[in-house]
């Protein structure tokens, strides 16, 4: 009773959250100056036409309670510049459709090499293993994404051209994914490492081991369930931030993800792909972070509900 | 004195009741030497080897970026003739780009603008926070429970795409602000992308911080040191600067200091994208992004930026890391 309550109001919570961002997107994309037909090279008058036709010359807060009215529905309009015409929701979801993709591989791909690096080296505290590997952990959080994906492609695509550059071609997703991964595989790395050596030293692992248990059992039945929970937290904003943060993967390598609308949309005033990705956007980051919790308290009873 | 056999009390004589001489104390005082906290945090400090090479990069990186280009015979936007696309050689030590421009200095100017904006950034995070964090948990019940749904709200805001929408709201009449009032001429050489830069970072960065703070401020608030400053009519924003704050100093610092990296990744991330620091004034993010440009060729251009940002991102992790642990020895972890 007490997990339903607590999920139904963290539900409503995240739906509140929602509409603030949407609200708070809306008003500001408004205020920015210049507008979506800046770039048409057509005159003053076709332009008042085009505006007038979107409605965009009536006040602000009307075209708020339009475009929430036609949110409800379902509708998030049409692209005015970057896919002119086209459903917005249309090519969000089309796009993406590439984004998730890559972005569930790298993911599968951090949680495992994560999880392994830092129970490695959690498990031999201060030997060779675990000097290396933290070395290279905290090399690997230090390098910026674009960083990675410019010297990847300068060693494995240009000079050694074992991997292609382009994206269509097979293996071109190799590289993205090594990028999208690279963090978050660190990141789980220390994370597993630090929880694993905060559970080694607690009791009940000294009474598993007087009665005579073997180090097997002890740590992987015992220690590494307890030690993951911190890391299920982190999955959430992790899922999150690949899925949304494949920005500067998808540019270097030509990915037609929904990344590449990030930035083209602002800078084009393309109003409604801004709002469609931003809707969007929140809501993976939101219901992520949501699913998180509840997970969390379900695998963990000692945590309250509040 | 009679002494009764079966009593399990100690003798005891009269001397042992003679008040004790003023020596005996200061014998005492010798081995106890006090150590504040500053002190003890700076000993653990020292102690981490990692940390303190850290450190010593940092002061390195600050003397290249801060001096490197007072020494430097060329400036970063200077375009010398005839040494166009060069590559590293005695004259120029990281070589130049398609104009002739030193990489040398453009990667100093570069590594200046992180350090700034990671620095500055870190200021503004810890101030917001802090503020805001305090006064959610001190006050508690509604107010704090709206303060945080904000927290929240800020929170799942997707970043990148509000601070590219901030930023080109507020470019504009930035700059008529900076050119026409006087008072703030002096911000002319910064530009005015970097200050939007520093007010988007406060808008977004400050929730964690915030989150922290009020963490700590609600541990610390049902102490009896409190009570008692409350009893003694202690208003609450006394209550905050001078008794809240200053207990959960170690954990801002640490806090703040670990926000450094994120905001020089934002920063050189805006600026690969173009939307940073205005051209010919050169950052990291944006010497890489230039580099991408028949990077096959000139590989050069994109290893030395490349390198130097995540030399300065690892080198404020690792120095942040330590000062955490030293700061605050029971969050180790």
């Amino acid at each position: 009773m007490q997990t339903i309550q607590y999920i139904i109001k963290r539900v409503i919570l995240a739906l509140v959250s929602l509409f603030a961002i949407v609200t708070m997107t809306f008003f500001l994309m408004n205020l920015m100056p210049g507008d979506p037909f800046m770039s048409e090279k057509a005159s003053e008058e076709s332009r008042a036409i085009l505006i007038a036709k979107y409605g965009l010359d009536q006040p602000v807060y009307v075209q708020y309670g339009r475009y929430l009215k036609n949110l409800a529905k379902g509708d998030m309009g049409t692209s005015y510049v970057l896919q002119k015409g086209r459903d917005v929701s249309q090519i969000i979801t089309e796009s993406f459709q590439t984004s998730m993709k890559l972005g569930i591989r790298a993911l599968i791909l951090a949680v495992i090499v994560g999880i392994i690096l830092g129970c490695v080296s959690g498990l031999n505290k201060d030997k060779l293993p675990d000097s290396i590997i933290r070395i290279v952990t905290s090399i690997g959080i230090s390098m910026p994404g674009y960083v990675i994906a410019s010297i990847l492609m300068l060693v494995l695509a240009v000079r050694l051209g074992i991997l292609p550059v382009s994206f269509n071609r097979p293996g071109g997703a190799v590289m993205p994914i090594i990028v999208l991964a690279t963090y978050p595989t660190c990141y789980l790395a220390r994370l597993t490492r630090a929880s694993i050596l905060e559970v080694m030293n607690q009791d009940y692992l000294r009474t598993e081991r007087a009665k005579g248990m073997s180090e097997l059992v002890v740590v992987f039945v015992h220690a590494l369930k307890n030690s993951l929970i911190p890391v299920i937290t982190y999955l959430g904003p992790l899922t999150a931030s690949i899925l949304t943060g494949g920005f500067v993967a998808e540019s270097v390598f030509n990915v037609p993800g929904l990344g590449r609308y990030f930035v083209s949309s602002i800078s084009s005033r393309d109003y409604t792909m801004i709002m469609g990705i931003t809707i969007f956007y929140s809501a993976l980051i939101v219901f992520m972070n949501l699913l998180c919790d509840i997970l969390y308290k379900i695998v963990d009873p000692r945590i309250k509900f509040d | 004195m009679r002494v009764n056999m079966l009593s399990l009390q100690n003798k005891v004589s009269p001397e042992d009741f003679a008040p004790l001489g003023d020596d005996c104390f200061q014998e005492e005082a010798l081995d106890t030497e006090e150590i504040g906290y500053w002190k003890a945090s700076w000993e653990r400090l020292r102690a981490n080897r990692i940390a303190m090479t850290a450190l010593v990069f940092i002061v390195i990186l600050m003397f290249f970026a801060f001096l490197g280009p007072k020494l430097s015979p060329y400036t970063y936007d200077q375009q010398v003739r005839g040494d166009e696309a060069m590559w590293p050689c005695f004259k120029h030590p990281f070589g130049t780009d398609r104009l002739g421009r030193d990489i040398l200095v453009r990667c100093m100017i570069g590594t200046r603008i992180s350090l700034i904006v990671g620095m500055v950034s870190a200021v503004i995070v810890m101030i917001v926070g802090s503020i805001y964090g305090a006064i959610s948990g001190l006050i508690g019940g509604k107010t704090d429970i709206i303060m945080m749904r904000v927290v929240d709200i800020v929170y799942s805001v997707p970043e990148i795409l509000l601070i590219v929408v901030i930023k080109l709201i507020i470019s504009e009449p930035l700059d008529a602000l900076i050119n026409t009032v006087p008072a703030f001429k002096g911000l002319q050489k910064v530009g005015s992308g970097l200050i939007a830069i520093f007010i988007v970072y406060g808008c977004l960065y400050w929730v964690g911080m915030a989150r922290i703070v009020r963490g700590q401020i609600l541990q610390l608030k049902n102490l009896d040191f409190v009570t008692a400053a409350q009893a003694l009519g202690c208003s609450r924003g006394r209550m905050i600067r001078e008794h809240l704050l200053p207990n959960c100093i170690g954990q801002l610092v640490a806090t703040a200091m670990l926000q450094i990296p994120s905001a020089i990744f934002t920063e050189a991330f805006l600026s690969y994208l173009g939307i940073g620091v205005s051209a010919p004034l050169a950052s990291l993010g944006s010497l890489t992004s230039e580099s991408l440009n028949g990077f096959s060729s000139y590989p050069y251009r994109l290893i030395f930026p490349a390198v130097l940002i995540s030399l300065i991102i690892l080198s404020f992790n690792l120095f942040g890391d330590g000062l955490r642990d030293a700061l605050d020895p029971k969050m180790k972890k």
